[in-house]
């Protein structure tokens, strides 16, 4: 399948390689299969009204209406809505039990500042952002100066980095490796290149990457 | 009194010769619906049309990776200005150009509520729109996006003027949006023909109604935040600069409030258009009319609970979001009902096909497909990740060309015969079709997955290593083949004019009344105006327009060369007055220049100037008056078919009234998103408390209180008083002198506060006395003006028009003013500052 195979790619929210990324991709083939469907039955609905007519006028109006027109999308959309937010809530970073690594990401124009408050000793990286691999991380992400959307495609969604305010995500990457990220939001005229470099180490390599120690 | 009878050429010259407009210069003094809407459809073809070749432009830098073509300073104006000649440059002056053209045609009118407010919008629009792009080709185009986030916005990231030509420009144009609106609803309410009931309205009224109510309550929010943003870059005051206490996030609410309203403001006009050609072409009624209304009605109120589906990454709760999330999932069940009724329509009619089936059924496909990707978009965690990439870009083009562009091409070749007279030509409409409708679907489809694959929005180019060259290539040849498709509609629409056949009454068989005229249609509308006793697209315009074209009908004869028209119950649609229309003027045109001045001024920063210019907006509108209102009384006045009803002078619920209290809702709204925006600072904005507040607030409040209370019982005393009484002088010079009193108290609280410019508290208090001070200045104006129209003796004890304007007005004054000094009284409370 062409567009499948198109999928790969350094930014593809579809080739995921952690578990954010995995249940928004996993959300979106079901969301793609769910529409197909509709747009199927509506366009069938329509191809009906030219030419079977009376497949369709054997309901009253109010059948017709309150079946299709209410009905079916009531239904549908409360799965959806409900299902999507059940998942949601287990995205996100919460306060009770055991505390992932924090790290402290600062956009500005036109890069992105780590700091590693968690790892004594550790040095600040600009553009390339060391994760440990298998663990989650509470990034906490802001801007000095004009609002950034940082975004990591690979690895989950996105948020904005907003002048004054403090969002915090938390990512996890499966396994250790390279990735991208990007800057989601335009930013002024160097928005096209504000990229950086995710670099997933094994949790033991971690403290070295970033210059503390063994 | 009966009118002699004219035969129907004799009537016609009559006619012509008090509506049409003259030839030559006459024309800038146009105030006729019939001109002004096709101007105004004409003007935003010409913006459509600049809009495309920036879409050209876009396509071409990203037809290929690493393109050096034009670099990311030019790509920005092109991207920003893309969007925001669309938004409001083409698409909502286009819907307002229809409903200019068609509104009173479907209702029974001659012409619109307020012809001269008409004209003075399209020169706001025309100057607005030409100051937007004059900037492109001076190189100072707006570059922020056409959202305009601050701080991007702001006077640190963009010292230029191109941001204040975005803010000036767009307030400008938006003022011609606002007129529009409260014309469309008191035109749509009061202009009816006799026997119209609001249940007997053809349905492309019922949605005008409801989108001019949603402009009315949306556009306001986009003009406070304009006004703030500029009062930040000009005068530096911090509402959006988080070192000083504002917030962002502030503008971010603001614009959406506005915004995601707009996406419905544009849809409906169009869903309108697609009610009103689906029945016909299906030769059936419409089916579930009233359920449609409702649907209408339910997508306007859900539509502004929906905008921070724009916001789901800016960190707010995610329980919050949910909130949105299901209000945004909701939106698609009044949608839902609108598309299968109107499929359900085509079943139980014999459906014919014709060129606006052909885009009615391409609206169809596009429009659902919009709306399914929407549906996911309102999940927050696939939000999160399709977000500010091409998906979304995807998505906004489905729904907004499906919505607006495939629909409104089929209202084109629906309505084009009123305009021209003649039938399309047929040989290029058809291949034109097929190409808009392949090369959108090869242009934006694609970009669903260009944007799963992470391309983010307005990068101006891009390396190859990602797997977008393909798909961006197709993209860009889709885009072309999409431009060819249009042009090949421009030309089919010369050659209509130029050699359609003529036709006939009413071509297609319709049932209302727009096809019961002469087409292209006389500048009067009807020679008579009918009496409805069906619902009013259920009528006979074949039969009915030669009896109408006689004078067979209300007011079929012409009285003192006035310009009459019928006005109705609001219910009802009995009449209850006529309404005597004012004449051909230039004054709209020299208040529109006036008005450009002032918005010239502001962007060159000559504040001496604009004060000048405003004194001049100010003064010219004044001279409007004259042209309106009876110096005497002249009690009911024949209007045909047995009945009299008074002029509308001698009415006290007549346009203007509906016209203030329409207004009164807009400023409100505007008002209340102005304290809307102190609460949030105080609560969500970082850097609070702020250093200095007010001290001993409420002692300040008590003089410009009392000034407030006083006005408006100055304007009621003089409601109740003899008309020319010395109480009654009296009273309103009592009124005028009060608002001066509280101008004076405003003044003094403003020059308490603390340095408006060192943080968003001193800022935001600044701005609600201002709107309060500007209120009372409008309101002292009003009432040494009524002075001066008692006098002239434009008022009498029937003649209260002046005497309720102005005190609605200062009634208004007084809450809005005493709601704002309580509101800088709490606010250092609110804040926990010291005080």
């Amino acid at each position: 399948m062409l567009p499948l195979a198109g999928c790969n790619g350094a930014l593809s929210t579809l080739d995921p390689a952690g578990p954010a990324a995995g249940s928004v991709a996993s959300l979106w083939w079901i969301m793609l299969a769910g529409a197909s469907v509709l747009f199927v039955l509506v366009m069938a609905l329509l191809g009906l009204s030219y030419w079977r007519p009376q497949a369709i006028t054997r309901f009253s109006t109010r059948q017709w209406l309150l079946g299709l027109g209410v009905g079916m999308p009531s239904v549908v959309l409360t799965a959806l809505v409900f299902s999507a937010l059940a998942h949601g809530e287990t995205l996100l970073p919460r306060p009770e039990g055991p505390q992932p690594m924090r790290i402290e990401v600062t956009a500005r124009q036109w890069q992105w500042e780590f700091a590693y408050p968690d790892i004594a000793g550790a040095q600040g990286s600009i553009d390339t952002l060391h994760l440990p691999a298998g663990a989650p991380v509470d990034l906490v992400i802001t801007s000095a100066d004009v609002i950034h959307g940082f975004w990591i495609p690979r690895l989950g969604g996105k948020i904005d980095a907003i002048p004054g305010h403090f969002n915090t995500i938390r990512l996890l990457a499966d396994r250790p490796g390279t990735y991208r990220g990007s800057c989601a939001e335009f930013c002024g005229e160097g928005h096209t290149g504000m990229g950086f470099v995710v670099e997933a180490h094994a949790p033991q390599d971690l403290a070295q990457a970033l210059g503390a120690g063994p | 009194m009966t009118q002699p009878r004219l035969t129907p050429i004799r009537l016609h010259k009559a006619m012509e010769r008090i509506w049409g407009t003259g030839p030559g210069w006459q024309r800038l003094a146009a105030v006729n619906h019939n001109v002004l809407g096709k101007r105004f459809i004409v003007a935003a073809f010409v913006f459509f049309a600049i809009g495309g070749l920036l879409s050209m432009v876009i396509r071409a830098q990203l037809a290929t990776p690493n393109s050096a073509f034009i670099g990311p300073e030019v790509y920005n104006q092109v991207f920003t200005m893309h969007g925001t000649v669309m938004m409001f440059l083409f698409a909502i002056p286009m819907f307002e150009g229809l409903a200019i053209y068609l509104l009173p045609k479907l209702l029974g009118a001659r012409d619109l509520a307020f012809p001269r407010l008409t004209a003075y919008g399209f020169w706001c629009y025309i100057f607005g729109g030409t100051i937007l792009v004059g900037a492109l080709v001076f190189g100072v185009a707006p570059a922020s996006g056409w959202f305009m986030y601050t701080p991007l916005s702001s006077q640190p990231y963009s010292p230029g003027i191109n941001a204040d030509v975005w803010l000036l420009g767009v307030t400008f144009v938006e003022i011609s949006a606002m007129l529009a609106a409260v014309e469309i609803i008191v035109t749509v309410l009061k202009m009816r023909a006799p026997g119209m009931s609001l249940d007997k309205m053809p349905i492309f009224a019922w949605y005008m109604l409801v989108t001019a109510g949603m402009m009315l309550i949306g556009f306001p929010p986009l003009i406070l935040g304009s006004i703030l943003l500029e009062m930040e870059r000009a005068f530096g005051l911090p509402f959006f600069d988080p070192t000083r206490g504002g917030d962002p996030l502030l503008w971010q609410h603001l614009f959406w409030l506005f915004g995601h309203p707009e996406v419905y403001i544009i849809f409906l006009p169009a869903a309108g258009a697609l009610s009103t050609i689906i029945p016909v072409f299906a030769r059936t009624p419409l089916v579930g009319y009233r359920a449609v209304i409702v649907a209408i009605v339910a997508m306007a109120f859900l539509s502004f609970g929906l905008w921070v589906h724009h916001m789901f990454t800016v960190g707010i709760p995610h329980l919050a979001l949910a909130f949105f999330s299901a209000a945004s999932a909701l939106v698609a069940i009044p949608t839902a009902v609108q598309i299968f009724a109107w499929i359900a329509t085509i079943a139980h009619g014999k459906p014919r096909f014709d060129i606006p089936m052909l885009y009615v059924a391409g609206f169809f496909v596009v429009f659902v497909i919009g709306g399914l990707t929407g549906v996911m978009l309102a999940m927050v965690p696939f939000n999160q990740q399709a977000h500010d990439s091409y998906f979304v870009v995807a998505h906004l083009h489905y729904v907004l060309v499906g919505g607006f562009v495939f629909p409104m091409l089929a209202a084109a070749y629906y309505w084009l015969p009123h305009f021209s007279g003649r039938m399309p030509v047929y040989r290029l409409a058809v291949p034109a079709f097929w190409l808009i409708l392949v090369g959108f679907n090869l242009t934006f489809f694609l970009m669903h997955l260009t944007g799963l694959m992470g391309m983010p929005r307005r990068i101006a180019t891009y390396p190859s290593a990602w797997g977008w060259d393909w798909l961006n290539l197709l993209s860009s040849v889709g885009g072309f083949v999409l431009t060819i498709g249009f042009a090949l509609v421009l030309m089919d629409i010369i050659a209509q004019f130029s050699y359609g056949r003529r036709f006939g009454r009413d071509p297609f068989e319709a049932g209302t009344l727009e096809w019961a005229m002469p087409t292209p249609a006389p500048s009067y509308n009807f020679a008579a105006i009918p009496r409805i006793t069906t619902r009013a697209d259920q009528l006979e315009p074949r039969v009915l327009g030669p009896q109408l074209a006689g004078g067979h009908g209300y007011l079929g004869f012409v009285r003192d060369d006035r310009m009459e028209t019928l006005g109705v119950n609001a219910m009802t649609g009995e009449p209850d007055q006529v309404i005597i229309l004012p004449r051909q003027s230039y004054l709209p045109l020299f208040s529109g220049l006036a008005t450009g001045l002032v918005v010239l001024a502001m962007l060159f920063k000559l504040y001496w100037l604009a004060g000048l210019g405003l004194v001049g907006v100010i003064g010219l509108f004044l001279l409007w008056t004259p042209g309106v209102g009876l110096k005497s009384d002249s009690g009911a006045l024949d209007i045909g078919m047995g009945a009299a009803v008074p002029p509308d002078a001698e009415v006290d619920n007549n346009l203007a009234w509906w016209a203030m209290l329409t207004w009164l809702a807009g400023d409100a709204t505007l008002y209340a998103s102005l304290l809307f925006g102190a609460l949030f600072l105080v609560v969500v904005a970082p850097a609070w408390p702020p250093q200095a507040v007010l001290e001993s607030g409420w002692l300040w409040t008590i003089l410009p209180g009392a000034g407030l209370v006083l006005a408006a019982g100055g304007r009621h005393l003089a409601e109740r008083s003899p008309v020319g009484s010395a109480l009654h002088y009296g009273a309103l010079i009592g009124s005028g002198l009060s608002h001066g009193l509280a101008i004076a108290g405003l003044v003094l609280l403003m020059g308490a506060l603390p340095d408006p410019r060192a943080h968003a508290y001193g800022a935001i208090s600044f701005a609600i006395l201002f709107y309060g001070l500007v209120h009372c200045a409008i309101g002292a104006l009003l009432a040494f003006y009524t002075v001066w129209r008692v006098k002239a003796g434009y008022v009498s004890a029937r003649r209260r028009l002046d005497l309720r304007l102005g005190r609605a007005w200062s009634d208004y004054t007084a809450l809005a003013g005493l709601v704002g000094l309580a509101m800088v009284t709490v606010l250092p409370w609110l804040s926990g500052g010291a005080g």
